[in-house]
């Protein structure tokens, strides 16, 4: 579903280089986690992807389905399928919550031909997606994350997600800041999400979350390249061993 | 004495207008203002004011038909007004304890040597209504003046309001022309509330392309008053709104809220000044600008705190989004504080689309042009937020939707 191919990746404005050739593929159904040190250039793959203007491709590519959406805008990345839960969600006050959820979804069903949603349809879409999550219509009624605690930004994320219905999702450190209630509120909604034709990267310091979401696959970045690939005991591996091992064996 | 300047047409065809009074002297003696005169630095009067309009063409049997092609922003009594006439038989009913009277004719004297749209008002003999509302009289509808420029005609409008001691009452001052209309209005308003009396004063400005409007709002806040001022200027080529609040009275409370929408090739400038005279009194004001293309917005903001004016509690606000490079914002905060235990604070942004916000919105699917005009709309409906009348509300956000679509 999601193959990366030595991917070369600097910042725009200077010779910063972050990512060294960076191979990694995801297929449908697959649940991959990405594991790394601060600075390995887990944040960078994200925004990468999700095609912000901030970072220049010198080299490789990344295929969707087998195309190559290097030349797509972000907004089209994201019609086609590809979700980038974020890191730190922004506020943006004087959008409400609603107004944002319902020119998103129709931005996208518009994109890809299909029908936008009626208020009454909408409405019943995501009052029943809010409540799996805990989220309350007040919470709705207010500007797009502003004022929110972390979790109630990390719920958000996960409901934009739920009601637009991703092929594959780009999760970027979405347990950073979560207690532990949260944390499987979260946890909760991205499992209730896997289905065998959607794919999944989780970007994460700590097994923690992966202990409630649990990976097929783990991948340790280290100076912008995958060094070592495993099943999700290599995540445990991590947790009790610290990256230090791997990326010795790797040098 | 200076030797006499040399008139320009405007200047010349302002005093054909009037009759040769006192004012029409200082009007020969001095021109209209430049950028030399502190108050008019950003809006060059003289040079931007190129010409004035003839006169009215208006025919009296297409005022009905002329006011029902403006659509009501909100269930108003309507007072109406064509190219600065008070049309009194196109009125609707007023209510009880509201006495409207239809020549008035105040007798006006510039505030000050730069007060140039007192003095245009003083020269060309500014006539409008005046309204008084009764002590205690609460208005379930606000009152209307809508003013229509329907020729290119200049008309000049002096109001004089009196609301009385606990009375509740919203006003919406509404100026309209169509496009093309190369009109003028000067438009003079002295507004006096009452002890413990609640008004918001509308002025709503949806001029044509080709309007020029010179607006000057006066106001007397009595003890325990309360006065909220909403701006929204979204046309007209020229265009300077003043408002002047003397807080004369113990406790009064002042809010101004202003969106300006200030489109390519127009020049839009508000103008304010808060005199505390007296201990214990409020104001806030709030502007979010929008300038697109070669468009030139103005904001100064003076607060005058007067010495015995302790505990007053004074608060600016002006932030602007520049959306093209050609695109020019000027901010002049001015305060003179003569009080010693006093809370003043201005703060003034000059911002483009925040970057991230772009890119969190086009994450999530919407293309750039929507996510930009998301982002537009936000910033400046805020300012609206907290309106009671729902309809009004709408009608506003609707005004700023339909400028967006023309100019985003």
């Amino acid at each position: 579903m999601i193959e990366i191919k030595n991917l070369h990746v600097k910042i725009a404005e200077t010779e910063t280089k972050i990512l060294n050739g960076l191979d990694l593929t995801v297929n449908a159904g697959e649940v991959a986690a990405i594991m790394g040190p601060n600075g390995s250039g887990k944040s960078t793959l994200s925004y990468v992807m999700a095609g912000k203007k901030d970072y220049e491709v010198t080299e490789g590519d990344i295929l969707f389905n087998g195309e190559s959406i290097l030349e797509m805008k972000v907004d089209e990345r994201a019609a086609a399928g590809l979700f980038l839960a974020f890191q730190y969600p922004v506020e943006i006050p004087g959008v409400p919550t609603m107004n944002f959820l319902k020119a998103a979804m129709n931005a996208q069903r518009k994109t890809r031909g299909d029908a936008e949603y009626t208020t009454p349809e909408f409405i019943k879409r995501v009052k029943e997606a809010a409540g799996n999550l805990g989220i309350s219509m007040d919470m709705l009624k207010r500007s797009l994350n502003t004022g929110f605690s972390g979790g109630e930004k990390k719920r958000a994320e996960i409901l934009q997600m739920s009601l637009l219905e991703p092929k594959f999702c780009v999760m970027d450190e979405t347990d950073s800041g979560l207690d532990i209630d949260a944390l499987k509120v979260v946890a909760d909604g991205v499992n209730n999400l896997r289905s065998p034709d959607r794919g999944f990267l989780i970007i994460t310091h700590y097994q923690r979350l992966l202990e409630h979401i649990v990976p097929d696959t783990v991948h340790v970045l280290y100076d912008g390249r995958i060094i070592q690939s495993g099943g999700k005991e290599l995540a445990l591996q991590l947790e009790e061993h610290g990256y230090a091992d791997v990326i010795a064996n790797a040098a | 004495m200076n030797a006499p300047i040399k008139l320009t047409e405007a200047e010349q065809a302002l005093l054909l207008l009037g009759s040769d009074g006192e004012a029409s002297g200082i009007l020969r003696e001095r021109g209209l203002p430049t950028r030399r005169v502190e108050a008019w630095h950003y809006t060059d009067l003289r040079n931007l004011l190129k010409s004035i309009p003839t006169g009215s063409q208006l025919d009296t049997g297409d005022v009905d038909r002329l006011l029902s092609s403006y659509q009501r922003l909100t269930h108003a009594t309507r007072l109406p007004f064509v190219d600065g006439k008070y049309i009194a038989d196109a009125a609707d009913e007023t209510p009880n304890g509201v006495l409207v009277a239809g020549e008035n004719a105040p007798n006006l004297t510039p505030a000050a040597d730069d007060d140039a749209i007192g003095l245009i008002g003083a020269i060309t003999g500014a006539k409008g209504v005046s309204i008084a509302i009764k002590d205690g009289v609460k208005l379930d509808k606000p009152l209307g003046l809508a003013q229509v420029i329907a020729s290119s005609s200049f008309c000049s409008t002096a109001h004089t309001i009196n609301v009385g001691k606990g009375a509740h009452v919203s006003f919406i001052e509404r100026h309209l022309s169509g496009d093309g209309i190369t009109g003028q209005g000067n438009a003079i308003t002295s507004l006096s509330v009452g002890e413990g009396a609640e008004v918001l004063w509308a002025i709503v400005q949806q001029h044509g392309n080709q309007c020029t409007h010179l607006g000057q709002l006066n106001v007397d806040l009595a003890a325990d008053a309360r006065l909220t001022i909403l701006i929204l200027n979204c046309g007209g080529k020229l265009v300077r709104q003043e408002v002047h609040v003397k807080s004369n009275g113990e406790n009064s409370d002042l809010e101004i809220l202003g969106v300006n929408l200030v489109g390519d090739k127009t020049h839009v400038d508000v103008t304010t000044s808060l005199l505390h005279n007296v201990p214990n009194t409020n104001a806030e004001e709030t502007f979010r600008n929008v300038i697109t293309g070669s468009g030139h917005g103005v904001f100064q903001g003076q607060i005058r705190v007067a010495q015995p004016a302790q505990k007053t509690d004074a608060q600016m606000a002006c932030n602007t989004l520049l959306l093209s490079d050609e695109a020019e914002f000027s901010a002049k905060p001015e305060l003179e504080i003569f009080a010693d235990d006093v809370i003043c604070a201005h703060g003034a942004t000059v911002t483009d689309i925040d970057d991230e916000h772009l890119f969190y919105m086009r994450a999530r699917g919407i293309g750039e042009t929507d996510a930009r005009a998301l982002l537009i709309k936000a910033f400046v409906d805020e300012i609206f937020d907290d309106l009671e009348d729902e309809t009004f509300k709408g009608a506003l956000v609707g005004l700023i939707d339909d400028w967006l679509d023309r100019n985003g």
